[in-house]
């Protein structure tokens, strides 16, 4: 176990910094020069352009850049914008605003996708079953911007029981309805899969042992089939979090939230190379970390999967 | 100019839309209730500044209208787009359009409690004008006496090795103060519409604070001298202001606290304005504005507003198939402006008719005789230039909301004139203007101009002079030189109109550009605001505001 720990701790180095390398690539490879819109039909005046040229070191080669940048990333240093804000508090007030967001969506994911995806799963075929399976069609097929707008506009414009903006505190309760539209589609694939998993363990043979022992039909269910019936749920749920972090642009966008989607949308736009990467990186962070949770936690869910 | 950046769709108005209006006011017209009003407070939208507040720096429109409220300058533009007015300057004097006496007002207070002095003019317009600084807003000191000194160019670009040389002087020959209330500008050349341009934020004073610190520490809490001043502001949250109490120029707020919340999205920002939580939205989205949904939504409370602000279609002179000022009168004649703007801006855009927007002093309406639909004409013309050999591309940034009516324009030149002409998108308003500052496009491309102070020159100079900062086309004609020089140098404004006005008549021959639309803007305000105006440029004017 230890080692294998090890093993998958050294594997984040490389992962680490081939991707921070594709990433400054990719934002350095963006077409345009970033001060040619900066100034609207005028144009930056030259010395503008000149002192932040110099400033920013934006006419070294991407080798010096991006050599630079990661010295100064390893000591701590994330640079900062074009405007002359730092990157690294930049990081700080939207990082905890996305991540609360992603793990609302998360939780509504796990409670709602599951609950309803282990009574379907145990009643196929009823009336229940072909309600989910109608409505999570539904959702998979409706894309993020639509259900949030709608719901937006419904909770939020006509009956008011919203408000249709998230405020500055980030109250749990502003965040249900952001969440939700965030989790809908992983939400939907969540009840799907459980359903099948859960209706595939029905019929193993250890379930039929159980239920021949005389056990409660609740220890059956919780213990028996759930348990080993989580691992493919455990596997989505584990690597949503980095991709709902990475996907709420849109949902923060559309709820006025301050996360990482519109520092990463702006600074794209404006090639500032540093604070893509710096949220990036974090990213990353979040999900090679989720991956070994998710890898460890298959040990503790079925206890025929050791590590070495 | 200062430039959109909305994330959405408002980088989207790229540089066109500064936004800019003619002083409509909306509400009951007997105003508010004083006592509601007193102690009020609003909430209203905005974009991130991109850059720390300092007036010299600030070239977007987030930042500009925090400065616009912030600061308070030596002219101020009326709201109904009429010619500027004294606001901090007692009297600005000239006999020959040259050498400017300027007398502030004694004893207005900057925020800090400092006194505003003649001198917290001349050292911001110094600290503006050094080269090194690297202010955004530095030319428009070049008119100054010996801006040259102050100011050097990079010999071989900003992309090459070598850098400026060391300016030769620190500030400006031509400023000097006189005493505490009075100080003297000389100009290199007579320039009549020197005065009109004092109210523009890049020549606003700066309190001594200012030069003991980073002007990036001083622009996270600006000390201006307005109506109101900087509370705090939060980072793509929210910035506060609150009511100046010292404040004794003409101006005063009537309400107490402007929250400028930061929205990332106009949708969310207009659902907010729906609900109630949002008491002012200078520009709806786009999206409610199909069939006329956000005066259904807002009623009473919608206002629209026409802004000195134009939709240009340019042409590259530099490339010798669009030399023929035949050809180029022929293509914009066969595009039915009415028509585009009834159809594709439901009518909230106005056709263009002439080359200034006629919301400004000293243009006339109806001059651009080059803009008038008359395909058979433009037939004649096009057979008279030799026809068009190729394929006619007209280009726009297809981040913003150009689309539609660029292919329209395109769609309307095929049938009219029978060219090719096709409208190509290109990615990013940053590439796009990338290839227009590096001379290579091959077509006609889409263009802005909002004005930066209320003249005619500013519609003229920078546009259709020779070496003029926006003559991107490279469009160079030595009579319009010659009379736009004589114009911008007349002892009078009246006479400088004059002129300008001939120097129109040359441009309109020789259809440089093509102006297809006059922009509009549609605001909406909540209920609880009972009076509201907006400013000669659209935005809000936060001290008309009445609860």
């Amino acid at each position: 176990m230890g080692r294998y720990l090890l093993r998958r701790l050294l594997q984040l180095v490389p992962v680490f910094i081939g991707t921070t390398f594709l990433i400054y690539w990719l934002v350095w490879s963006v077409p345009g020069d970033p001060f040619a819109g900066k100034c609207g039909d005028r144009g930056c005046p030259p010395n503008y352009r000149a002192m932040m040229t110099e400033k920013y070191h934006l006419d070294d080669s991407i080798w010096v850049q991006y050599a630079s940048y990661m010295k100064n990333l390893f000591q701590g240093d994330f640079g900062i914008t074009f405007g002359g804000r730092e990157i690294s508090d930049i990081i700080a007030t939207s990082y905890p605003n996305t991540l609360k967001l992603a793990v609302v969506a998360l939780a509504i994911e796990a409670i709602i996708g599951l609950g309803a995806g282990v009574l379907t799963g145990l009643r196929r075929n009823g009336f229940l079953d072909n309600l989910v399976l109608i409505s999570t069609l539904f959702l998979i097929a409706l894309p993020v911007f639509v259900i949030g707008f709608v719901l937006q506009w419904l909770l939020g414009v006509k009956w008011g029981i919203i408000t249709p903006t998230v405020s500055n505190e980030m109250r749990f309760s502003e965040l249900i309805v952001p969440g939700f539209v965030l989790g809908s589609a992983s939400m939907a694939y969540i009840a799907r899969v459980a359903r099948t998993s859960i209706a595939e363990n029905r019929r193993a043979d250890f379930v039929r042992t159980a239920i021949a022992k005389g056990l409660p039909m609740r220890r059956v269910v919780g213990v028996h089939l759930l348990r080993n019936s989580l691992i493919p749920v455990v596997t989505l749920l584990g690597t949503d979090l980095g991709a709902l972090m990475g996907g709420a642009i849109i949902t923060e966008g559309i709820f006025g939230i301050n996360g990482i989607g519109r520092q990463v949308l702006r600074a794209i736009v404006t090639k500032e190379s540093a604070t893509v990467v710096g949220i990036v990186v974090v990213l990353v962070l979040v999900y090679l970390v989720m991956n070994l949770l998710v890898d460890l936690l298959y040990a503790a869910l079925d206890p025929r999967i050791r590590y070495e | 100019m200062r430039v959109s950046k909305r994330a959405s769709g408002a980088l989207a108005v790229g540089a066109a839309f500064a936004l800019v209006a003619s002083g409509c006011s909306s509400g009951n017209d007997d105003g508010g209730n004083a006592s509601a009003s007193k102690d009020g407070a609003i909430v209203i939208d905005g974009t991130q500044p991109e850059n720390p507040l300092v007036p010299a720096n600030t070239t977007e429109t987030g930042g500009g209208k925090i400065i616009d409220w912030v600061w308070s300058g030596l002219v101020e533009y009326p709201n109904n787009g009429g010619a500027p007015r004294n606001l901090l300057a007692e009297s600005i004097e000239t006999s020959d359009s040259k050498v400017f006496k300027i007398k502030i007002k004694q004893n207005t207070k900057f925020h800090d409690g400092t006194t505003v002095k003649a001198e917290s003019f001349v050292k911001a317009w110094n600290w503006a004008a050094y080269g090194p600084n690297g202010a955004q807003n530095a030319s428009f000191f070049a008119d100054i006496q010996g801006f040259n000194d102050t100011y050097t160019e990079d010999p071989d670009g900003p992309d090459g090795p070598k850098k400026a040389p060391e300016p030769k002087a620190k500030e400006l020959s031509g400023l000097k103060v006189i005493d505490d209330w009075n100080f003297e500008v000389t100009l290199s050349a007579p320039t009549a519409v020197f005065p009109t341009k004092l109210g523009y934020s890049a020549f606003m004073p700066l309190p001594d604070k200012f030069f003991t610190m980073s002007p990036a520490e001083f622009g996270k809490k600006p000390i201006g001298n307005g109506p109101v001043s900087l509370v705090s502001w939060q980072d793509d949250v929210e910035i506060k202001l609150t009511r100046f109490d010292d404040y004794s120029l003409r101006d005063k707020m009537k309400i107490k606290d402007v929250t400028v919340k930061i929205y990332q999205d106009d949708t969310a920002a207009y659902n907010d304005l729906l609900a109630g939580n949002l008491d002012f939205q200078q520009q709806v989205p786009v999206s409610s504005l199909a069939g006329d949904k956000w005066k259904s939504d807002l009623g009473e409370r919608a206002i629209q507003t026409t802004i000195p602000s134009t939709g240009i279609i340019a042409f590259p002179i530099y490339d010798k198939r669009f030399q023929n000022p035949k050809l180029r009168k022929a293509i914009s004649m066969s595009i039915n402006r009415q028509e585009i703007t009834d159809k594709i801006f439901f009518g909230n855009r106005k056709p263009a008719d002439s080359w200034a927007n006629p919301l400004t002093p000293g243009a006339e309406p109806g001059n651009c005789t080059a803009c008038k639909f008359d395909p058979t004409q433009a037939k004649q013309l096009l057979q008279e230039a030799g026809g068009f050999q190729g394929k006619l591309t007209l280009s726009y940034n297809a981040d913003a909301s150009h689309k539609e009516w660029m292919e329209a324009v395109a769609q309307q030149i095929k049938t009219n004139l029978g060219i090719d002409a096709v409208a190509v998108g290109v990615p990013t308003f940053a590439v796009f203007r990338a290839n227009i500052n590096a001379y290579k496009m091959t077509g006609a491309y889409r263009a802005g101009w909002q004005q930066d102070y209320p003249d005619v020159e500013n519609w003229i100079n920078p546009l259709y002079v020779t070496g003029g900062s926006s003559n991107d086309g490279k469009y160079s004609n030595p009579q319009v030189d010659a009379l736009a020089k004589e114009a911008s140098a007349a002892p009078s404004l009246e006479e400088a109109h004059k002129k300008f006005a001939e120097a129109v008549k040359l441009i309109d021959q020789d259809v440089p550009t093509m102006p297809i639309y006059f922009s509009g803007e549609q605001s909406g305000h909540s209920e609880k605001i009972k009076k509201i105006e907006l400013t000669n440029v659209g935005e809000l004017d936060i001290t008309s505001v009445e609860l």
